[in-house]
């Protein structure tokens, strides 16, 4: 009964998704009040029939309803409760019925914080993200059901989660990855509606801001939670393997980082339109290819779904109307010229636009990489394949962001339209110079390795955070006080830093862990010791261990750091016992300056066993830097300037007072009056209205 | 080595299961751990550079490291026994190859097939760059009338300074 | 509006679509198989001693002149279980060409049994115990059948289970251009 129930609310769902695709948006047409007012209905009656669905979904997860041929696929009596309601994402038809609630859940927060939007636009908005569920309404309906019984042959027992999916990174990681992914979909129905209403104004950037920046940070937890779960659970020790869906994961994640970067240009000074529109559009597009390539087994990867081409073509067919319908769209109704602005040589303008066109080009080539075998095959035939891997990726990638990073360095002391030249030099070489002596002093004092690598990765990082300092302390140096100044200075200023310094602790992350990891793969037989360096693992043996639903062995690893009693590691070799899948659980001490990483191999005979013990500095800084950037983004989003409160009591003063104190908090307190531009004037103009 | 080969076949065919029924996650469900004795510390990155960069044949996605397939624990065995030999990196590399095409190199060889792939992104790169170039040259030459006489000497002061780039440069040229 | 500016703006429209063609065709390509490396190449050299006497060896050379049927087996891979008697009633209806095993990677005692037990399709079987005319070959896995012409040369390689269906669609056509 219950899964009929879910399956009705998928019904309902789509319905209404229809109503919510046509309705409003024929009334912003129109000019018919009442139909754009139903927007807002609609959109919550998808969400709340699509959340139903789940609950459903969930609700026979935990009944263990076999006669559902999903769970059947997907559980086991057995499974712990916690990972029977992970399981309900475990496979492809439950985690795209999570995608489209997701969507519906962002189209409903739409509805819900859009209430200083004027009605035609919410209209537009949520009737375009209506669009896209219909789409994939439909898709999940009628190709992959997950509500689909089997009420002849009712299985007993089910064949179990896969294994891998275990455990609580992976079991986080699809719902937030799906909020950034979809979450991408509100900045399109945004550019979407700019386009048709022809309406590519100030307000427009502005209203995008804050979802982009939601949705990208939503992403940069996603991505860094499965390069987490690969790190540990795989028992290989590495977390990056430009894997075709990492890289469908990472290509919007890019998109999204220029689109947050020019919609700041487009909203400040009203340029770059056009491009900005692109983007936007881009990001949804590639989160979208991205479920395509995972979901269809285009291309050979290790994470990919259900290999079936059947739903691969339908996916296909709704990609090309959304993508090419609305790029279609985009290049009839985007404005070609792109005003007559004034860009100074040296000026914030440059600088970001600098930034798009680097992370463009890196989306590009990991695009073009991961496609490659396909293109190689298309055009050479099947005789000769190649394969695209991490060498590639890394030889590209890694220059690309170098080059970003030494300009965003310049990039965070520009200003609008024009910085004097002979400023920015004088300020800057200073903090160069530093920068490179401590890159070049820094593994001397820690007695490392000297790598050319590691001084120039290091030199970056450094700059990234010796030019976002001086910033700081230029912006607070006229207030009356520190602490008064630091307070001065808005959220989205802080979400600018946070983020910056995220990439920087990135960087030494990579590189230090890369170039300095210790990595043995030793055999051992209890009471053998292992020595990297100041720390000593002994193997103590091997024991059995019983689980819920599978067989372990634990290994004992005693440590001991410069001899004295440090901890006890016990890495396991899993055996699930409904699928029979052997599985590693590595053990790993985090710290925040090394990770010592210890996973259990094959035994060798004689009690003994080979062991992977690997001692990985600084590698915890990877994820730390994604959670610094991920803040970043949230924190802007709560500056003032996107809450109510504040435009409400300004609408209520007179216009330039409006203007000047807008101003005052978005430059923070960097202001000259010269940055004051007719653009922006009429931007917040608009918006009052 | 009997029971091992009975076990890879087992994980081949669980695999194989797992496609056919079309269930999530052809993971190598464990990383391949082996304990290797090396005569030198460079021949141990040597190894491990190979052994990552070269892709087992058999698996969905995955290097020979980072496979426990019964063939990606062969050739890890060859790519050993060719190091201790002596072999080189190249040799090794033509060697696999040889027999199992460019298919194996995860860094795809630079030839006629693949000069898209490895200068389409640079291509794209000066494109973008150079669209720069002629967007900002545009909107500064419509700014030269609108530099004041101190900022004249400034820009003066900074082309004697000996900081010039070519657009300071334009600049001066188009004044 | 300036009209050839806007013919710009429907770049990113043609990226696209080409990007969906090819996808659409990549959908129905069989990404898993991937053709030998050794297609139309000299079978190497090799000399390995045969299962059913050790002190028997036979080089790639000695084979030549014939038309080769090279498969290689074992006893662990079950498909090779199931293609055993297929390529027992190919062969036989074959006299012309010469089936060669490999038996790869494989205990001889059981490899005998199974030969024994449920017939021999094979003129000569090699054994590779340490799987090094495998690489050579660039097998993957077990099962896989190689067809060599009579200079030697490898003309086609199959990887999966025979039988007859796959004999009739993918080795007869190959086979009756050597001849």
């Amino acid at each position: 009964m219950i899964p009929e129930f879910g399956n009705f609310a998928i019904i309902l769902a789509l319905g209404l998704s229809l109503m919510l695709s046509v309705v409003p948006m024929l009334g912003a047409a129109r000019r018919q009040l009442q139909w754009m007012q139903t927007a807002r209905t609609l959109t919550t009656g998808v969400f709340v029939f699509m959340l139903a669905a789940f609950i459903a979904l969930a609700w026979s997860f935990l009944q263990d309803d076999f006669s559902v041929a999903y769970i059947a696929r997907n559980s086991n009596t057995a499974l712990p409760t916690y990972y029977k309601l992970a399981a309900v994402w475990g496979a492809h038809e439950g985690s795209l019925l999570l995608w489209v609630l997701i969507l519906s859940l962002w189209g409903f927060a739409v509805s819900v914080f859009s209430k200083d939007l004027p009605i035609d636009m919410v209209s537009r908005v949520l009737s375009v993200m209506g669009m896209v569920e219909v789409g994939f309404i439909g898709f999940l309906l009628f190709t992959s059901n997950p509500f689909e019984r089997s009420l002849l042959n009712i299985p007993t027992e089910g064949a179990d989660l896969n294994p891998l999916l275990q455990d609580f990174g992976l079991t986080v990681h699809p719902p937030f990855l799906y909020m950034g992914y979809v979450g991408f979909s509100v900045a399109f129905a945004f550019a979407i509606a700019a386009l048709l209403s022809g309406r590519l104004d100030a307000a427009w950037s502005r209203w995008s801001r804050p979802w982009t920046n939601a949705a990208w940070s939503f992403l940069t937890i996603g991505i860094a939670l499965g390069s987490w779960w690969a790190y540990y659970e795989l028992g290989w020790g590495g977390w990056w393997f430009w894997d075709p869906v990492e890289n469908v994961s990472f290509m919007p994640w890019l998109v999204g980082t220029a689109l947050i970067h020019s919609l700041a240009v487009t909203e400040k000074r009203g340029v770059f339109k056009s491009w900005t529109v692109l983007l936007a559009i881009g990001a949804f597009s590639l989160s979208l290819l991205g479920a395509f390539i995972v979901r269809s087994g285009v291309i050979t990867s290790v994470h990919a779904f259900a290999v079936d081409p059947e739903r691969g073509l339908v996916l296909l067919c709704l990609l090309l109307l959304i993508i090419g319908g609305s790029l279609l769209l985009y290049a009839l109704r985007a404005p070609v010229v792109a005003g007559n602005s004034v860009y100074g040589e040296q000026s914030r303008e440059l600088y970001l636009l600098l930034n798009n066109i680097i992370l463009v080009v890196s989306m590009a080539m990991i695009l073009l990489g991961t496609l490659y075998p396909l293109i190689h095959e298309a055009i050479y035939g099947e005789a000769n394949k190649v394969s695209v891997g991490p060498p590639y990726f890394n030889t590209l990638f890694v220059p690309l962001m170098g080059g970003m990073s030494f300009l965003l360095g310049i990039a965070v002391f520009t200003r609008w339209k024009r910085t004097p030249v002979n400023h920015l030099i004088s300020s800057l070489r200073p903090l160069l110079l530093l920068s490179i002596v401590l890159g070049l002093a820094l593994p001397l004092i820690l007695q490392a390795e000297f790598k050319i690598s590691v001084v120039v990765a290091l030199a970056l990082a450094l700059w990234i955070t010796a030019t976002l300092l001086m910033d700081i302390r230029n912006k607070v140096r006229n207030k009356a006080s520190f602490m008064n100044g630091l307070l001065s200075l808005g959220r989205a200023y802080w979400g600018m830093q946070l983020a910056h310094f995220g990439l920087a602790v990135i960087i030494c992350g990579i590189c230090l862990t890369s170039q300095y990891s210790v990595e043995d793969d030793v055999r051992m037989q209890p009471g053998d010791e292992h020595e990297i360096e100041e720390y000593v693992f002994k193997f103590e043996g091997v024991r059995e261990i019983v689980g819920p639903n599978y067989d372990a062995q634990a290994a004992t690893i005693t440590v001991t750091k410069s001899g004295e009693p440090y901890l006890t590691l016990q890495p396991e070799k899993r055996r699930y016992r409904a699928r029979g899948d052997v599985q590693t659980e590595a053990d790993i001490d985090v710290g925040l300056f090394r990770d010592l990483f210890t996973a259990l191999g094959d035994p060798r005979g004689d009690d003994a066993w080979v062991v992977r013990i690997h001692v990985k500095p600084f590698v915890f800084w990877i994820w730390l830097g994604a959670f610094f950037m991920a803040t970043g983004g949230v924190l802007a989003i709560l500056d003032k300037r996107y809450r109510r409160e504040r435009i409400r009591k300004n609408s209520r003063l007179d216009n330039s007072s409006v203007v000047s104190n807008t101003i005052a908090i978005n430059e923070a307190g960097n202001v000259s009056t010269k940055s004051f531009d007719s653009n922006e004037t009429r931007g917040l103009v608009e918006e009052r209205v | 080595m009997k029971k091992q080969l009975k076990r890879g076949c087992r994980l081949v065919k669980a695999l194989l299961l797992l496609i056919s029924f079309s269930l999530i996650s052809v993971f190598p469900s464990y990383a391949a751990i082996e304990e290797l004795e090396f005569s030198s510390k460079e021949d141990r990155e040597r190894y491990k550079k190979l052994t990552d960069e070269l892709r087992c044949p058999m698996c969905m996605n995955s290097n020979l490291s980072g496979s426990d397939a019964p063939i990606a624990a062969d050739l890890r065995e060859e790519i050993y026994s060719q190091i201790s030999k002596g072999n080189s990196d190249a040799e090794i590399i033509d060697f696999m190859q040889a027999r199992y095409g460019d298919f194996i190199l995860y860094q795809p060889p630079l030839n006629k097939g693949t000069l898209l792939l490895w200068f389409g992104p640079i291509i794209l790169l000066l494109l973008g760059m150079l669209f720069i170039r002629k967007l900002f040259a545009r909107s500064v030459n419509n700014a030269i009338a609108a530099l004041s006489p101190a900022e004249e000497a400034q820009l003066q002061a900074l082309l004697d300074d000996g900081f010039i780039n070519e657009k300071t440069n334009s600049l001066k040229k188009s004044s | 509006m300036n009209s050839s500016h806007r013919g710009l703006l429907f770049i990113p429209a043609g990226f696209f679509l080409l990007m969906l063609l090819l996808l659409g065709k990549a959908l129905f390509w069989n990404q898993r198989e991937i053709p030998s490396a050794l297609l139309n190449r000299p079978l190497p050299e090799f000399s390995k001693p045969t299962l059913d006497n050790p002190n028997q060896t036979i080089t790639a050379a000695g084979l030549r002149g014939d038309i080769l049927i090279m498969n290689v087996w074992a006893t662990w891979c079950p498909p090779c279980h199931a293609e055993h008697p297929h390529l027992v009633r190919i062969s036989e209806n074959e006299p012309d060409l010469v089936f060669v095993g490999v038996n790869y990677k494989d205990d001889a005692e059981a490899a005998g049994e199974f030969i024994n037990t449920r017939g021999n399709p094979f003129a000569y079987i090699l054994t590779d115990v340490d799987g090094k005319l495998g690489i050579e070959l660039g097998v993957r896995g077990a099962p896989e059948t190689f067809v060599v012409d009579r200079e030697g040369f490898i003309r086609f390689k199959y990887e999966g289970a025979i039988d007859e269906n796959v004999w009739q669609e993918k080795f007869v056509p190959v086979i009756s251009q050597l001849n």
